[in-house]
């Protein structure tokens, strides 16, 4: 990419911590509403994380009532991301956790060490 | 008068004030200098030439660069004429950046597609080619009946059929201006813009506002 294009592009948001698959987050994001501003949480597990400089994302899995799953997938470097919280972290052997779509209740757990928080 | 001449750099993504991410094109604009005004009183319209880029005075031509000198300017690149309104009065020499946009403006970019060569009517004018099963063979990207039978006997002018494509004259209109970095003389405008990158285009007030 040309060097001047990089000049321009956001740094990284420094509220946002290193992820890791398995983790358990919770994003707060900035929410705009009108001429007031809020802050909205999304709580959930990182099912995938995308490298790419500015362009690089996450995706935040949860399950919301009545089993509905919800996934939001966040800028990593976002300006209205405010805070994101690493709760807990998990053993997982893969870099992208897409077969926590296909599992329910207990079967969708992850296991393992417990770091961040 | 509100114009600048400038070189496509790419595309990136900045993020706006309300915190979405928006493909941008970069183009480095500027500075371009006036080399000429033409008012009214002479050429019977008013405008300015705008010159842009630098280049070794080796590689023009002694009345390239005596064209520059009546401006005092040093040898530039690129020439291009912007109509002015009537009220403003630029003078020859006068510098004009990327400051002249501001974010949020809609502005028009001018500038030549990229080449395609020689391509069917499918990819050229959108035809929709012809049936892909009930046994057809060989008219999948046919262009079908060019005209009639013996009346009128030939095939009309500009009938549209396979040929070059690109490397033609084309403007995005009513484009958003996204960012104005002045320090590196470069403007962001909201989604892409035509020609590939390194090509010449010219950014100027949006004509539909």
């Amino acid at each position: 990419m040309n060097e001047k294009i990089r000049a321009l592009q956001a740094a990284p948001n420094p509220n946002v911590p290193e992820l890791n698959p398995g983790d358990t987050v919770s994003v707060h994001v900035k929410i705009k509403e009108g001429d007031k501003e809020r802050i909205q949480e999304f709580r959930g597990t990182v099912i995938r994380i995308r490298k790419g400089g500015a362009q690089a994302n996450f995706t935040v899995r949860r399950v919301a009532s009545h089993g509905i799953g919800v996934e939001r997938t966040f800028p990593s470097r976002s300006p209205s991301l405010d805070k994101v919280v690493v709760q807990k972290g998990a053993r997982v052997r893969r870099a992208q956790l897409y077969f926590l779509r296909g599992l329910r209740g207990k079967r969708a757990r992850l296991h393992g060490k417990s770091e961040g928080g | 008068m509100k114009g600048l001449i400038g070189k496509k750099l790419g595309m990136a993504q900045v993020f706006d004030d309300a915190g979405r991410l928006i493909p941008v094109t970069i183009i480095e604009a500027g500075p371009c200098f006036v080399a000429q005004v033409r008012t009214v009183a002479k050429e019977g319209y008013s405008a300015v030439q705008l010159g842009f880029g630098e280049i070794k005075s080796k590689r023009m031509t002694s009345g390239e660069l005596g064209h520059l000198q009546k401006a005092s300017l040093a040898p530039l690149k690129y020439l291009r004429e912007f109509r002015v309104d009537a009220g403003e009065a630029p003078k020859a020499g006068d510098r004009v950046g990327v400051d002249i946009f501001k974010a949020g403006e809609k502005v028009d970019v001018v500038g030549t597609s990229k080449g395609k060569g020689f391509q069917g009517g499918v990819k050229r004018h959108g035809f929709h080619g012809g049936p892909k099963t009930h046994g057809q063979s060989d008219r999948q990207r046919a262009p079908g009946s060019i005209g009639s039978t013996t009346t009128p006997g030939r095939v009309y002018k500009g009938k549209r059929m396979a040929g070059h494509m690109g490397t033609s004259r084309v403007t995005s209109s009513g484009l958003q201006v996204a960012l104005v970095d002045s320090e590196r003389n470069l403007l962001g405008v909201a989604g892409s813009v035509p020609g590939p990158k390194g090509g010449i285009v010219v950014i100027r007030e949006a004509r539909k506002q």
